[in-house]
């Protein structure tokens, strides 16, 4: 077949998600989880077999031509960048498929629509990931955000669940629309979607105009995906969504498409300051901000995303800074690319340790009743394992050794310290800022991580308070967050089996231009580097962090001196509230309820634009060579329209008018017999039938028909408005019969219709063959009236009920 | 209003096979003569149409237990997936395919995939065209 197993893998969980609701359905004893497990952990096995080609520097280019008019194919690129994110797609959610069904009771919720959910999501990130083309990328890129809503509200029941998913949606899809502009503004300049083409044209387009536009439309899609500050303020409410949900998607993949979005973007925009100084300061501004709110949080979860917010901050502004290594001509020893390895091995970290910490607060959620930490507290010899899980993954988060992310926090303090060193753009100035922010930022960040350790864990048992008896979780449920967490150690001790087989060829596909044939970046972690300034900075961190977590209470208050009413969520509601009380408005005013006031708005209109260009383009013209003589049947018919059409406007009842009416329709017909077309006379006349059977039934349920009320004003409006549409439509008949501006295209489907399409009635071939997606999406327009119009008299009654 | 429209009832007894019979020849001379799935389902419409206005809802509910949203369902899958069909031939979307049988009896036959997508596009028809006069009649 045309598509390759590339296309296949990402199309896949499309195709399951379509087999999920029967499953359900038709097998309920088992737990519809188990159907959807195997096929992460197939796609999971089938991307890890292409490391052994990405790893040196390889890519593997699959194409499918899917609208080639408009330049759009369908080419799946596999390159490190896109495989490093695959594998995170099916491995973590492999992991969170295996948690969900034990979380998820299958007596209780509605498994059908979130796995389809899940699966949907799992698609199109994987699409987004691995296309090449821009416009196949922003079509899964919306895919995601869509899904995160349809999960995000999954229980929708509950007010909050709703205002999150609608919060997110909105927030995302405005910069979804950026993204999409931000393309086109790149097509603009280089006339193709396909991402490495647009790299290779990079120095051309440095200069247009165009380009810093572009960038900023772009760079708005990835910050609102990655909740970047400002737009971070959804992160928080997407927590409504169920566990295995916020671990999945707002904490390890779909929040990191934005990342994704930056790293792949780097080749095309990255030598530009503006790009360093947004994406670098933004993400620095965002780590910030997520770990200082996160630190006043009282629910497990919300810490956690002000923590996710934060984090990928961190890794934002690594890109951000790795951007200055493309000044210089070679990679030679490693200056700057420090920065990118550390965000590339940050973001593999993030996703061990977040995801597994994610994992735990489930637990305790589902075993606990409660994600408050003030109801918590030493649950420690209640949950030993839990807890266990808990400390390695937060102590990592935190960056202390031995573990994973100790060591990408060392590389993260290497990058900021070295920044300053630049040369370029003012940094040497202004730059002091990133490593003085990112310290802050870590302190607290180890703040909040002792939080959720010690706050859950030690402390006063407190079982009045809680919900349920706790007690240590399923097997079932431990076993993900196990996984993670050993992973958290492995690559914490072992961090090399990572930088060669991953890092090193991600950092190629960021930055292709600095390494040349068989040339490949050099990356070594390792744990001691001797008495460096990152090593103090760690000390100082640890150090600091400790005594500002026992005096906590004194200085929360800290958090009340930013008055409520300034909040970035106030604004967003305020926002919100007003463009909707203002959408009403603006809709009340025009919209008054009366179908003859909209058919004057549209028969104005009608007249302006069409009268317009009539008379703009000087159009008009009346040729009459060549006109076909009139005959006495024609001249009897159009006199019968005529009478019938004036008749209908003194009938004094809806039955006459529905019967002129019909007579005029069938005239018509009658007219169409004459011409000699009897496809057109023979659809006429019984769709002339059918409609005034149809009117007579709307007539019936209507109230007698009242006349005169009008006053004269409008009437004469009135009669303006359809003398104008009556000697517009009469010009442009006649116009358009002298202006033969092009040969008819008929005699194309005279020689056509029996050699192309064996057939031999050339108004039916028309329409099913030649133009049969005309009819195809005619006859979709036909089943949408028709069950808008059933849902509106069906739905009124029941709602009629209600109230 | 429950008239007993003796004349009415008894004409349409036997007019409406000749309408139906009518209606499905329309759909399969498209090709070659006037006609088409268009027509056809409209005439097959105007039928039960005619049956409405004979008899009442409910009785015609009863003769014909059909859910014409349903209809509509099919229709639209019977045209999308003889468009989907050509994918697998490797051409583009909806494209068609006719060739000429040899049949017992009936000779020199032309069959064409157009007719599949008509189909659809009749039992549309039929579909809308019922479901909007069903819920208008239903409402009371």
């Amino acid at each position: 077949l045309i598509l390759s197993l590339l296309h296949i893998a990402i199309i896949s969980p499309f195709l399951l998600s379509i087999f999920i609701p029967i499953l359900y359905k038709f097998i309920r004893k088992i737990h519809t989880g188990w159907f959807v497990l195997p096929l992460p952990i197939l796609l999971f096995s089938f991307f890890l077999t292409f490391i052994s080609r990405t790893k040196h520097n390889e890519r593997i280019v699959n194409s499918f031509e899917w609208i080639p008019s408009l330049n759009i194919d369908f080419t799946v690129k596999v390159d490190s960048l896109g495989l490093l994110f695959a594998l995170l797609i099916t491995g973590i959610g492999s992991l969170v498929v295996f948690y969900s069904i034990y979380y998820l009771s299958s007596d209780k919720e509605k498994l059908n629509t979130f796995y389809v959910y899940l699966l949907l999501f799992m698609g199109a990130m994987l699409g987004v990931v691995l296309s090449e083309n821009l416009i196949v990328l922003y079509m899964f890129w919306e895919f995601t955000s869509f899904s995160s809503f349809l999960l995000i509200g999954f229980w929708y029941t509950r007010e909050k669940s709703r205002y999150g998913a609608q919060k997110s949606m909105l927030i995302t899809v405005l910069g979804g629309l950026s993204l999409l502009g931000g393309i086109i503004l790149l097509y603009i300049m280089t006339g193709t979607f396909n991402i490495s083409e647009i790299a290779q044209q990079t120095s051309n387009i440095y200069h247009d105009p165009l380009f810093i536009p572009a960038l900023v439309l772009v760079l708005l899609g990835a910050f609102t995906k990655s909740a970047q500050f400002p737009f971070h303020i959804w992160l928080p409410d997407a927590m409504e969504a169920p566990t295995p949900v916020s671990a999945y998607l707002h904490s390890a993949t779909m929040v990191k498409a934005g990342i994704y979005l930056v790293a792949r973007m780097s080749p095309i925009f990255a030598e530009s300051a503006l790009w360093l100084w947004l994406v670098g300061g933004i993400g620095l501004i965002t780590l910030f901000w997520g770990s200082f709110s996160a630190v006043k949080q009282t629910d497990l979860k919300a810490i956690l995303a002000f923590s996710t917010v934060s984090q990928l901050g961190l890794i934002m502004s690594l890109l951000g800074i790795g951007s200055a290594a493309l000044h210089f001509d070679s990679i030679g020893d490693g200056v700057f690319t420090v920065a990118t390895a550390a965000a590339i091995f940050h973001l593999i970290n993030h996703a061990t340790f977040k995801g597994s910490l994610f994992m735990v607060v489930g637990i305790i959620d589902h075993e606990t009743g409660t994600r408050d930490i003030r109801r918590l507290g030493g649950l420690m010899n209640i949950m030993p394992i839990t807890f266990t899980l808990a400390i390695i993954g937060a102590f990592s988060m935190a960056g202390l050794p031995p573990f994973n992310g100790f060591l990408s926090k060392e590389m993260f303090f290497t990058g900021m310290v070295q920044i300053v060193d630049f040369k370029l753009f003012h940094l040497n100035t202004w730059g002091i800022l990133f490593p003085i922010i990112a310290w802050v930022a870590s302190v607290f960040t180890f703040i909040y991580s002792m939080i959720i350790v010690f706050k859950t864990f030690t402390g006063k048992f407190q079982p009045e308070k809680l919900k349920k008896k706790p007690h240590e979780a399923p097997f079932g449920m431990l076993v993900p967050p196990i996984i993670l967490v050993s992973l958290v150690v492995i690559f914490g001790i072992f961090p090399n089996i990572l930088s060669h087989s991953i890092i090193e060829p991600t950092m190629a596909s960021i930055f292709p231009s600095l390494i040349k044939e068989k040339e490949y970046f050099a990356v070594h972690i390792t744990f001691w580097h001797g008495p460096t300034i990152e090593l103090f900075m760690t000390i100082g961190v640890v150090v600091f962090g400790i005594i500002l977590f026992k005096t906590l209470p004194r200085w929360k208050k800290l958090y009340h001196l930013l008055p409520d009413k300034l909040t970035l969520n106030k604004l967003y509601d305020s926002l919100l509230e007003r463009s909707e009380k203002g959408a009403l408005r603006i809709t009340k005013g025009y919209m008054n309820g009366f179908i003859r006031t909209y058919l004057l708005y549209i028969f104005f209109f009608f007249i302006f634009i069409l009268g317009f260009t009539l008379y703009k383009k000087e159009a008009f013209k009346m040729e009459t060579s060549n006109v076909a003589p009139i005959g006495i049947y024609e001249l009897i018919l159009a006199l019968i329209i005529v009478i019938g059409s004036v008749t209908i406007l003194f009938a004094k009842s809806r039955l006459t008018s529905i019967i002129l009416l019909g007579a005029v329709g069938y005239t018509v017909a009658l007219l169409f017999v004459v011409f000699r077309a009897p496809d057109l006379a023979l659809t006429q006349l019984v769709i002339e039938t059918v409609s005034v059977a149809l009117f007579l039934l709307c007539f019936y349920h209507l109230p007698k028909l009242k006349r005169n009320e009008e006053h004269v004003g409008f009437k004469a409006a009135n009669l303006l408005i359809s003398l104008g549409v009556g000697v517009t439509v009469t010009l442009i008949a006649l116009s358009s019969h002298s202006n033969k501006l092009f040969p008819s295209i008929a005699q194309y489907y005279i020689e056509n219709t029996y050699k192309k399409a064996g057939g031999e009635n050339m108004v039916n071939v028309i329409l099913v063959d030649f133009r049969g997606f005309d009819t195809m999406f005619e006859i979709c327009v036909l089943a949408i009236a028709a069950l808008g119009i059933f849902s509106m008299i069906k739905l009124r009654l029941t709602r009629r009920k209600e109230g | 209003m429950k008239t007993n429209d003796l004349i009415l009832q008894t004409v349409t007894k036997i007019v409406l096979f000749v309408v139906i019979l009518f209606s499905i020849h329309l759909f399969f001379a498209g090709h070659y003569y006037p006609g088409g799935g268009f027509v056809g389902g409209l005439m097959t419409s105007g039928a039960i149409v005619l049956l409405l206005l004979a008899f009442d809802l409910k009785t015609v509910q009863n003769i014909l237990p059909i859910d014409y949203k349903y209809l509509i369902g099919i229709g639209l899958l019977f045209a999308v997936g003889t468009g989907t069909g050509a994918l697998f031939f490797d051409a583009p979307f909806l494209t068609h395919a006719f060739d000429y049988v040899y049949f017992p009896f009936l000779g020199k036959t032309a069959l064409h995939t157009a007719v599949l997508f008509d189909t659809g596009v009749f039992l549309v028809v039929v579909g809308v065209t019922m479901t909007i006069i069903q819920t208008i009649g239903e409402d009371e």
